[in-house]
């Protein structure tokens, strides 16, 4: 039969020894070791203990000598014992524990987010082999669908919030995405991600410069003071409208124009109802000039006062929508909803604003702008835009309308097309207020003029009727004047 | 310096404060002819003679009693209990008495007595060889309980603890005994009780422990900065009560991530009070949940070696770990 | 025995070592704790105090135990009806007075403990606690103590028959018979643990212990205070002649319930009350220091005087004085940092 050589080991004899002294050896090379059989003697701090032989066979050799200190778990002999068919130790045949190939883990250049390529090193995933010491996981763009990209930890909420650090822009190397308080220091410390620094391309920009008052004016002709700024100046929030700012994303891949803007659930709702007006309704339009100088002369006659007494501004607007509701209330079709096979005609006059805000535009309800006057809607009005900003609007507040006014005049147009708020059946356009020269009894004159722009559900409503209605806006607007109640 | 086993910190600790102090002796089941079961007390008896190295009856509240009353006597008494599994007899005399004395004659009486227990498995000992007891202890106001795990903080610590005014409960890792090695003055020094010790500086997570399984997180720290860069900051608690709450929080603050661990069963162990300590202060600091690695809730470990070592603790468990936790 | 006046008999406390001054005195300090003990009854039934714990009958063997050690050297270990024992050994009914109305200037624990658990270090009484027998081990502790610094000093600690089954009392009379450390170890045996009469908690008898442990167990008469007076001094030499400890029974009777929230008729009757009342060991000693020409019934008039106007100016004095204030209920803990204990 054939033979085999194994090992004897020196065993812990008593708990909290790592080690034993051979004192002396029983047994000798050559010498046969029958099962249990002692074959040295050993000494510890602990006890001192013949130590049994745990095979039979023949002592081949000693690896310690009398006198030697091992510690245990160490080979103090050889043993030349049977080989019998114990399959346990095959040394050779493990092929099942083949070294497999490093996964390649995600490829480069086909990532979830879709971006183009990636940073230089390739390499994704942890590879253990050489590693730089500094980042855990490379940071190869952000992945926003990354399951812990937006679990916060307090540290980092707290870091974010004192450095003033955008977290959309911080890239995260913790478990699935999630942001560590390592990546926030990181991004403190390159200045990289934090808010207020200018995104360099603002298509908005453009628009912010507030057009200015018209052209020189020339007194003589016409009852105006050419001290008046005619431009009516928007929405009337205290300051100028914010221009919505443009998150940028990503980074910038040098040689390419592309800029990436991620897509806020606002943003999403207001393209889903867009779309939606636009392939349902089919929108006609049409416009009419209006001549508001005695509009203007009224409204600078009663600003002061009405600031002092009522504490908020008294613009255009009221007076434009006064005289929207009551033009409604002639022609009550304007105010209804296409109902496939009936047209329902609604008897509540509840005006929709469109009010813009940093990045998107919301249209507050003003309920049963019939029933107040102008004081009344001013007030309106200003709490709306107030809550608007404020990001106070309740449910209630957003939903009901049954026509919309928008003052586009507010960013300094003077034509507009607008797309109906669905599902009512028209919109109409404030545009901005602007001194033109106008012929009056065959003389030429300066003029407040305004233009006002229909957009109308063509399935509900034609041409004769938004006509009428428009002249008659028209007739209300003109006939404002000196004295005009607000009240 | 010399580098000595942990065992015979130990044993030196107590020597030296006998022959510093009169008043101080020791007692216990073969603590004295023997020289205690390990070893600990070896040489003791015959430098100081049989009254200062006493081989007390087989009876641990006895043990701890006359420690007690010769404390309130004035004199500094260690009592060893064999193992920290046999020392539950003893816990009406520590709880009720010990802990109590100096609070209920208010500040008249005082009891500066020293109780020691060895802890921990590892030695194929099963269920009542191998216990770590400490969270029964814990949270007894009037005690004092310390757990260290280098032979520098063992000497130093058992100095601190003879020379107390009040109860110190000394919990020494058998396992330590003869695997622990480092570096220990020769000259006089303490390890002020209450104070914890950075063992290793980082800055990817905190480990925050005590006794054995320390030292399978420090091996794991090194591991873990060769192959993955993540350097781990260690905190050796030292003293469990009091804790160094200052020292815990800095360590956690640190980093974020802290990683508690003991040999003690997690439920209602020591660790829970730590992390308590953490989720009550640094709310805002934290990156991760906090988390524990300790044994399992399980009597005690059994003696066939499969066993022992999947309820142990051990470098790979305390790596994976760490290593998860950084990654966090 | 003592019953009668014969002239012979008349010398038994000189016998003993005893002057008549001295005699005179144990007989005085057991009416003090008599009617302190009375008067504890009486303030817990008014209202004026939460708890008390009476030894009446019990005060005859305590007073003979106190007068019969060192109170100088040795250490003193009590249990919670021991009042005649502390007044005995140096306590003031103002003190215990104190302790009963919890008050802050009450120096056993400054109305942190329940009264009867008594503690001064300057009277050398060891702190004592609610778990019973636990003071067993402790004495011990402190024999060894005067064992290892060669001190002339005996360790002498009290339990009722009850807590004399603790594993506490096994330990620590073992620990003190295999050491043969200087400790007295003293069972008032009242025959009762609450509401469980004697043979409820052993059959044996708890004197023949000792034996097991290595070391003489009396059983001594309660009633009787000069026996009990001379069994105790001589177990304190023999103490302090290294010849090691030993266990004393004696026996004795609890008439009260076990404290004022136990109703005692619940498991036992008047009628044995009554009869275990009438072997009170005070009147029996006064007759005995009578039959001495050492008392008469003007000097008992006197005394009774004296007692009660020291048990009302105590009374008083502890009633108005103030509870620890709540900023310290909290302190002592730990060591103060300032040096303190």
């Amino acid at each position: 039969m054939a033979k085999k050589i194994v090992e004897i080991t020196m065993p812990q004899l008593a708990e909290s020894l790592v080690s034993a002294t051979v004192d002396h050896w029983l047994k000798q090379p050559g010498d046969m070791l029958d099962m249990y059989e002692p074959i040295c003697e050993l000494i510890t701090d602990k006890v001192n203990a013949e130590l049994p032989s745990t095979v039979r066979g023949k002592l081949v050799k000693h690896l310690i000598g009398a006198g030697e200190t091992v510690e245990v778990g160490a080979a103090i002999c050889l043993v030349e014992v049977e080989a019998d068919a114990e399959a346990d130790t095959a040394p050779s045949a493990g092929a099942q524990e083949s070294v497999s190939p490093a996964a390649p883990a995600r490829g480069l250049g086909t990532t979830d987010t879709g971006s183009g390529t990636l940073g230089s090193s390739g390499t994704m995933g942890g590879e253990p082999a050489s590693r730089p010491a500094a980042a855990i996981a490379p940071a190869s763009g952000i992945d926003a669908n990354a399951p812990m990209r937006h679990r916060y930890s307090p540290a980092v909420q707290r870091l974010a919030a004192e450095h003033a650090i955008d977290l959309n822009r911080v890239s995260g190397t913790g478990e699935g995405g999630r942001i560590t308080r390592k990546d926030v220091q990181e991004a403190i410390a390159s200045g990289n991600a934090s808010i207020g620094t200018a995104s360099a391309v603002n298509p908005a920009t453009a628009a912010t410069a507030p057009i200015a008052s018209s052209a020189p004016s020339d007194s003589s002709l016409a009852p105006m003071d050419p001290k008046i700024p005619v431009r009516s100046t928007g929405i009337h929030l205290s300051e100028s409208p914010r221009i919505p700012s443009i998150e940028i994303e990503g980074q910038e891949v040098p040689g390419r124009g592309e800029y990436f803007i991620d897509v806020t659930p606002v943003r999403n709702t207001i393209a889903t109802r867009m779309r939606q007006s636009v392939s349902e309704i089919p929108h006609g339009w049409m416009m009419i000039e209006v001549d508001v100088t005695n509009l203007v002369l009224l409204r600078n006659k009663l600003k002061d006062d009405f600031r002092k007494r009522e504490g908020i501004n008294l613009t255009y607007m009221p007076f434009m929508i006064k005289a929207v509701v009551n033009a409604i209330k002639d022609y009550p079709i304007m105010n209804s909803v296409w109902a496939v096979d009936k047209i329902i005609v609604k008897r509540d006059i509840n005006i929709s604003l469109s009010v813009g805000t940093e990045d998107s535009v919301v249209t507050p309800v003003i309920r049963h702008a019939d029933q107040k006057n102008i004081s009344g809607l001013a007030h309106e009005i200003d709490d709306l835009a107030r809550r608007t900003r404020e990001k106070k609007l309740k449910l209630d507040d957003v939903n009901g309308g049954t026509f919309t006014v928008n003052n586009t005049g507010s960013f300094g147009s003077i034509l507009t097309q607008p797309i109906i708020n669905y599902p009512q059946a028209a919109i109409i356009t404030f545009e901005s207020i602007v001194k033109r020269p106008v012929v009056i009894n065959d003389m030429i004159g300066v003029r407040s003029m305004v233009n006002l722009c229909l957009s109308l559900d063509h399935r509900i409503l034609d041409g004769v009727i938004c006509g009428r209605f428009l002249q008659r806006v028209k007739e209300n607007l003109e006939g404002y004047n000196l004295d005009t109640k607000v009240y | 310096m010399p580098v000595i086993e942990y065992i015979e910190a130990i044993r030196l600790a107590m020597k030296e404060e006998m022959e510093r102090d009169n008043d101080v002796f020791v007692l216990g089941e073969d603590v004295g002819l023997k020289g205690g079961v390990f070893g600990t007390t070896k040489g003791l008896q015959q430098q100081f003679g049989e009254l200062r190295a006493l081989d007390a009856p087989l009876a641990e509240s006895a043990i701890a009693g006359v420690a007690i009353g010769a404390a309130m006597a004035g004199m500094k008494p260690i009592a060893e209990m064999q193992y920290s599994d046999f020392m539950f007899p003893a816990t009406n005399q520590i709880i009720s008495e010990a802990a109590k004395i100096r609070y209920r004659s208010n500040n008249d009486w005082d009891c500066p007595v020293v109780i020691r227990a060895p802890i921990g498995g590892g030695v194929f000992g099963g269920l009542y060889h191998s216990q770590c007891p400490e969270s029964v202890f814990f949270g007894t106001p009037g005690l004092k309980i310390v757990a260290p795990a280098t032979a520098y903080d063992a000497k130093g610590l058992l100095k601190a603890a003879i020379r107390d005014p009040d109860p110190v409960i000394f919990f020494e890792n058998k396992k330590c005994y003869r695997l622990i090695s480092d570096e220990v003055p020769e000259e006089d020094y303490v390890v002020p009780i209450g104070k914890s010790k950075v063992m290793r500086e980082g800055t990817d997570l905190t480990v925050i422990g005590y006794s054995m399984p320390l030292h399978f997180a420090m091996q794991a720290a090194e591991e873990l900065s060769k192959e993955h860069g993540i350097e781990a900051h260690i905190l050796d608690l030292r003293t469990i009560q009091p804790l160094d709450r200052e020292g815990i929080l800095e360590a956690a603050a640190k980093t974020g991530k802290v990683l508690i661990v003991h040999e003690d069963n997690k439920t209602g162990g020591v660790g829970a009070e730590v992390g308590t300590i953490i989720a009550e202060e640094l709310l805002y600091e934290l990156d991760a949940p906090i988390r524990r690695l300790c044994a399992p809730d399980v009597p005690a470990m059994p003696i066939n070696p499969p066993g022992e070592k999947h309820y142990l603790l051990n470098k790979e468990k305390l790596k994976k770990a760490m290593l998860e936790l950084a990654r966090y | 025995m003592m019953h009668t006046g014969s002239v012979q008999r008349a010398l038994r406390h000189t016998e003993l070592g005893l002057t008549d001054e001295r005699a005179v005195d144990m007989y005085k300090m057991m009416m003090l704790a008599r009617r302190f003990d009375e008067r504890g009854q009486l303030l817990q039934r008014a209202g004026k105090v939460n708890f008390h714990i009476s030894g009446i009958t019990q005060e005859p063997s305590q007073v003979a135990m106190g007068f019969a050690m060192d109170r100088e050297r040795d250490w003193f270990l009590p249990y919670y009806r021991d009042y005649g024992f502390v007044l005995s050994i140096g306590m003031t009914v103002k003190e215990l007075m104190l302790s009963l109305y919890a008050k802050g200037e009450d120096p056993n624990s400054a109305g942190r403990q329940m009264p009867g658990h008594f503690g001064s270090k300057r009277l050398r009484i060891v702190t004592g606690s609610s778990p019973v027998t636990t003071q067993v081990p402790h004495a011990a502790g402190f024999a060894l103590a005067a064992k290892m610094r060669k001190e002339p000093s005996v360790a002498i600690v009290t339990f009722g028959d009850g807590s004399s089954n603790q594993g506490d009392f096994h330990e620590g009379c073992n620990f003190a018979g295999v050491h043969q450390l200087p400790v007295i170890f003293v069972c008032e045996n009242n025959q009762y643990a609450i509401s469980m009469s004697l043979e409820k908690q052993t059959r044996g008898r708890i004197c023949d212990r000792a034996l097991g442990y290595g070391f003489p167990g009396i059983r001594v008469d309660g009633n009787d205070p000069l026996e009990v007076y001379r069994v105790f001094k001589e177990a304190r030499e023999r103490a302090v002649s290294g010849e090691g400890p030993t266990l004393i029974e004696i026996m004795t009777y609890r008439v009260t319930a076990h404290s004022t929230s136990d109703n005692d008729m619940a498991y036992r009757t008047k009628e044995e009350v009554d009869e275990q009342k009438a072997k009170d060991g005070m009147p029996v000693y006064k007759q005995y220091l009578v039959d001495a020409g050492l008392w008469s019934e003007e000097k008992e008039a006197t005394l009774q005087t004296e007692i009660r106007a020291t048990i009302d100016e105590a009374n008083e004095y502890a009633e108005k004085a103030p509870f620890q204030p709540v900023e310290d209920a909290f302190r002592y803990v730990y060591a103060e940092e300032n040096g303190e204990g």
